[in-house]
C-alpha cells in the first residue's frame, strides 16, 4: 500500500478515518494537558492515574453488568481522582515521599483492579470479553461516538484552559505568588489535575492502561526543547500528540500485528527523541557544536595571545618566526594556523610565521578585555 | 493444605521478602517509581531472550531481563544528565518506550510465541508449583521457588555483607564519599539487585505486583518506624502476611493471587495510613489541631500581658479583639484556665503568675526563634494539652 492510497483510505474507510481522528484528538488533548503535567513535575502522576483508574472500569461493569465505554470512563474518572487524591493525602499528611506515593497508589489500585477483573472473568457472564483491552487498549474498538466524547471533552477543556489560561500560567510558575495575590490555588490546582485526569481516562480505551503515562508526557517533553513560551508550548505539544496519532495509526494499520497504542508510543518517542537532539536552543547536537566552536575559539585565543607575547619582545612585530616554536604549545594545530590566517592575523612563510598589523592590535586588545573584564 | 498449596504460599513468601529487602532502601533513597520502570522495561529483554533460547525460565532469561532493566536505569540518568527534562519525565518516557518495544516484539512473532502478556504483566502463582525442576530424573521442587530462593540468598548474603556501607550512602551519600565508599557502586549495586529480584519474582508474580511487593510493604514500615532494622523486618512482615492471606482470599475468589495479594497489602497500608501512631493521618490531624489551639491559646496570652487595663481584658472584648469564633475562645480560654494560666474574675481575664512566666519565655522563644524548645516549654508549663 502506497502513500497515496493509504490516505484515500482514510477518507474512505469508516474504520480508519474513526480510529485516525480518534488519536489525533487524543494525542492533541494529553499533549495540551501534558505540558502542564510536565512543568508541574507531576510528569508520573499519569502513569499512577492509568493504572489506578483500572478498578473503577471493573466496579462500573460489576454494576451495571454489560460493555459501555461511557460508564467506564465515568468509573475510571471516578477511581483515578480517588487515587489522584489519596497521593495529595500521602504526600501531604505523612512523611512518605512522592514517588513512594505515586508508587503505592499506582500498585494497588492496579492490583485490586486486577483482582476484580480476574474475579469478573470466572463469573458466568458472556460480556465480560474484552475488558482487558483496557490493559493494552485497542484502537480498533473506538467508535464515532467515543470520537465524538473525545473531541467535546477537548473542547471543554481548551476553553478552561483559555479561560483560567492567566491564572493557570501564574499557578504553574510561582504557586506562593498566586496565592498572594487572592487567586483560589487550591481550586486551579483540583481543576488542572481534574481535566489530566479525564484526559487519561479517555485514552485508556485507546493506549491502554500501561502506555497511557507516554501519551501525556511525551509530546510536552518533545515541545519543550523548542521553545520557553507556555502557549507555544502548549501548541506545539497538541500538534505533536496529534500528529504521533495519526502516523502511529498509520504505520500499524499498514502491518500485520501490529497494536496500536505501543506504535503510537513509539512515535511520540521519536518525537522526543529529535527533539533532544536537534532543537537549535537545547538540543544535544547544536549543544555539542557550540561546546567545540567555544573549545575552538579559546585555543585560537591561546595561540594568538602566546605569538603576541613573542611579537611584542621585537621591536619590529612583524618579524618572522619560525613555526617551530609554537610546536611545544597546546592550542596550536595546523588547522588553527590556517584560520589565523584566513583572518589576516598572521602571515605564513614556508616555516616561518609573522604577525601582522591587524592580528597584533586585535591580540592586544583581547589581552586588555580579559584583564579589563577581570578588573571590572 | 496440598502440597502445591503449601509451595505456591512458600513461593509468595520469598518473593515477597526479596522484594521487601531492596524495597525498603528505595523507598528510603526516593528511587521507588524506578521498580516501575524496571518492572515495564524488563519486556523486551525477556521477549529476545525467550526468543533465543525457548524457554521462559532459563538463567539467560534471567541475565538479560536484568541486562534490560540496569538499562533502563542508565538511560534514564542519562536524560537526567543532559538537563532536558525532570527526573520524573526521563523515567516516565524510558519505560513506555520499552515496554511498546517488548508487546511489538510479542505480537509481531505471535505465531511462534508462547508468552502471554497478561502472564507477564500480572504473573500466575497458581501454574507456578507445575514448572519443576528435574535433577538426575527426581523432581526437587517447582523452578521458580529455587529461582526466588537463590536471588533471595544472594541478596541476604550482600544485605549482610554492605549493611552498614548501604546504611550510610542511603542517608548521606556525602558521607559515604568522604570515608571511602563509593555511592556510584551501592547505587548500582542496588540497581542490579533490585532488577534480578524483579525479573526472578516476576516470573511467578508478574510485573505489577512487583512494583507493590517493593514499595508498599516498606512505606507501610516507614510510617511505623524510624529504625533501619526495624523498618526491614516490618516490610518483611507485611510482605509474608500479605503473601499468606492474599492467597487464600483468591482461592475463596477464585481470582488471581497477584491481585489479592496486591489488594491485601493496599488494604494493610490503608489501615497504618489511617491509624499509625505518630505519622499516621488521624494523629497527624489530631497534632495539628492541637498545635493550632495551643498557638491560638500562645497569641491570647501575649495579647493579654499587653493590656494592662480592666476594660481591655472582657472576655467579650478579647472576644471581639483577636477576631475568634465563639467555640474557638472557649476552647482556648478553658485551656488556659485548665493550665493555671489565667483567673476570671467578673469576666475580666487576668494572667496568673504562671502565665506571665509562659508568657515571657514565650516570647524569648519567638526572637530566638529556637525550634526545639518550644515542646519543651509545653512539656513545663501544660497540665492539659490543646
Amino acid at each position: 500500500m502506497n502513500l497515496k492510497e493509504y490516505i484515500e483510505l482514510v477518507f474512505t474507510d469508516y474504520t480508519l478515518r474513526t480510529i485516525t481522528l480518534g488519536t489525533a484528538v487524543l494525542g492533541a488533548i494529553c499533549g495540551m494537558l501534558g505540558s502542564f503535567a510536565v512543568l508541574r513535575k507531576q510528569s508520573l502522576l499519569g502513569d499512577a492515574i492509568s493504572h489506578a483508574s483500572l478498578p473503577g472500569i471493573a466496579i462500573a461493569f460489576l454494576i451495571i453488568g454489560t460493555k459501555n465505554s461511557s460508564v467506564f470512563l465515568i468509573g475510571a474518572l471516578i477511581s483515578g481522582l480517588v487515587g489522584t487524591f489519596w497521593i495529595r493525602g500521602i504526600i501531604r499528611k505523612t512523611h512518605l515521599k512522592s514517588d513512594t506515593a505515586l508508587g503505592l497508589i499506582l500498585s494497588l489500585f492496579f492490583g485490586f483492579g486486577m483482582l476484580l477483573l480476574t474475579y469478573i472473568q470466572k463469573r458466568p457472564n458472556a460480556n465480560q470479553a474484552g475488558l482487558e483491552s483496557y490493559l493494552f487498549g485497542q484502537a480498533a474498538t473506538l467508535l464515532e461516538n467515543d470520537v465524538w466524547i473525545m473531541v467535546i471533552v477537548t473542547s471543554i477543556s481548551l476553553l478552561i484552559l483559555l479561560i483560567f489560561w492567566k491564572e493557570l500560567k501564574l499557578l504553574l510558575f510561582d504557586s506562593d505568588y498566586t496565592k498572594t495575590l487572592g487567586f483560589n490555588t487550591k481550586f486551579l490546582d483540583i481543576l488542572i489535575t481534574t481535566f489530566i485526569v479525564i484526559a487519561i481516562v479517555l485514552g485508556l480505551q485507546t493506549v491502554g492502561v500501561v502506555l497511557m503515562s507516554a501519551m501525556l508526557l511525551a509530546p510536552a517533553a518533545a515541545a519543550r526543547q523548542w521553545t520557553n513560551s507556555l502557549s507555544v508550548m502548549v501548541i506545539l505539544a497538541a500538534l505533536f500528540g496529534a500528529l504521533s496519532g495519526v502516523f502511529g495509526t498509520a504505520i500499524s494499520a499498514s502491518y500485520n500485528n501490529l497494536s496500536t497504542g505501543p506504535v503510537i508510543v513509539l512515535v511520540a518517542g521519536v518525537f522526543v527523541l529529535f527533539s533532544f537532539i536537534f532543537s537549535p536552543q537545547r538540543g544535544l547536537l547544536f549543544r555539542e557544536i557550540r561546546f567545540r566552536k567555544n573549545r575552538r575559539d579559546l585555543k585560537l585565543h591561546k595561540t594568538l595571545s602566546f605569538m603576541y607575547d613573542i611579537a611584542s619582545t621585537h621591536e619590529n612585530i612583524t618579524h618572522p618566526h619560525a613555526i617551530r616554536i609554537l610546536n611545544n604549545f597546546q592550542g596550536f594545530t595546523k588547522k588553527s594556523l590556517q584560520e589565523l590566517e584566513d583572518k589576516n592575523y598572521v602571515k605564513i612563510d614556508g616555516n616561518m610565521w609573522s604577525m601582522t598589523e591587524i592580528g597584533y592590535k586585535t591580540a592586544a586588545n583581547l589581552y586588555n578585555q580579559l584583564t579589563n573584564s577581570k578588573d571590572e | 493444605m496440598s502440597s502445591a498449596q503449601i509451595e505456591i504460599q512458600l513461593i509468595a513468601s520469598l518473593v515477597a521478602i526479596a522484594c521487601a529487602i531492596p524495597g525498603t532502601f528505595l523507598v528510603l533513597r526516593k528511587m521507588a517509581l524506578i521498580t516501575d520502570a524496571i518492572s515495564h522495561s524488563i519486556l523486551p529483554g525477556i521477549v529476545i531472550g525467550f526468543f533465543i533460547t525457548q524457554d521462559l525460565s532459563s538463567p539467560l532469561l534471567i541475565i538479560l531481563a536484568a541486562v534490560s532493566g540496569v538499562l533502563t536505569v542508565v538511560l534514564v540518568e542519562f536524560i537526567q544528565k543532559t538537563g532536558l527534562v525532570k527526573e520524573d519525565t526521563a523515567i516516565g518516557l524510558v519505560f513506555p518506550s520499552l515496554f511498546s518495544i517488548g508487546i511489538i516484539l510479542i505480537a509481531q512473532n505471535a505465531n511462534d510465541v508462547h508468552l502471554d502478556i497478561d502472564a507477564v504483566l500480572l504473573g500466575e502463582l497458581a501454574f507456578a508449583p507445575f514448572d519443576r525442576l528435574m535433577m538426575y530424573n527426581t523432581d526437587i521442587g517447582p523452578k521458580s521457588l529455587w529461582v526466588i530462593s537463590i536471588i533471595l540468598l544472594i541478596t541476604i548474603i550482600l544485605l549482610f555483607s554492605f549493611f552498614k556501607e548501604l546504611k550510610v550512602s542511603t542517608f548521606d551519600a556525602g558521607l559515604a564519599s568522604a570515608l571511602g565508599l563509593s555511592p556510584v557502586v551501592m547505587h548500582y549495586g542496588l540497581m542490579t539487585v533490585s532488577s534480578i529480584t524483579t525479573v526472578g519474582a516476576f516470573d511467578a508474580v508478574g510485573a505489577i505486583l512487583v512494583i507493590a511487593l517493593m514499595i508498599a510493604p516498606a512505606a507501610t514500615a516507614y510510617l511505623l518506624t524510624n529504625n533501619l532494622k526495624k523498618m526491614l523486618i516490618l516490610a518483611i512482615l507485611f510482605g509474608v502476611i500479605s503473601a499468606i492471606v492474599g492467597y487464600w482470599t483468591a482461592n475463596l475468589l477464585d481470582s488471581s493471587i497477584s491481585g489479592s495479594m496486591t489488594t491485601v497489602l493496599g488494604l494493610i497500608f490503608l489501615i497504618v495510613y489511617l491509624f499509625a501512631p505518630n505519622k499516621g493521618l488521624f494523629s497527624v490531624l489530631y497534632r495539628q489541631k492541637q498545635q493550632r489551639i495551643e498557638v491560638s491559646l500562645l497569641t491570647f496570652l501575649l495579647h493579654l500581658g499587653n493590656h494592662e487595663d480592666e476594660k481591655e481584658r472582657h472576655v467579650k472584648h478579647l472576644n471581639e479583639h483577636i477576631n475568634w469564633q465563639k467555640v474557638q475562645s472557649k476552647s482556648v480560654l478553658n485551656l488556659a484556665l485548665k493550665n493555671n494560666m489565667i483567673t476570671i474574675d467578673n469576666d475580666i481575664v487576668s494572667l496568673t503568675k504562671k502565665g506571665k512566666n509562659f508568657t515571657s519565655e514565650a516570647i524569648d522563644y519567638i526572637i530566638t526563634n529556637k525550634n526545639a524548645e518550644i515542646e519543651n516549654m509545653k512539656d513545663r508549663f501544660f497540665l492539659f494539652r490543646g
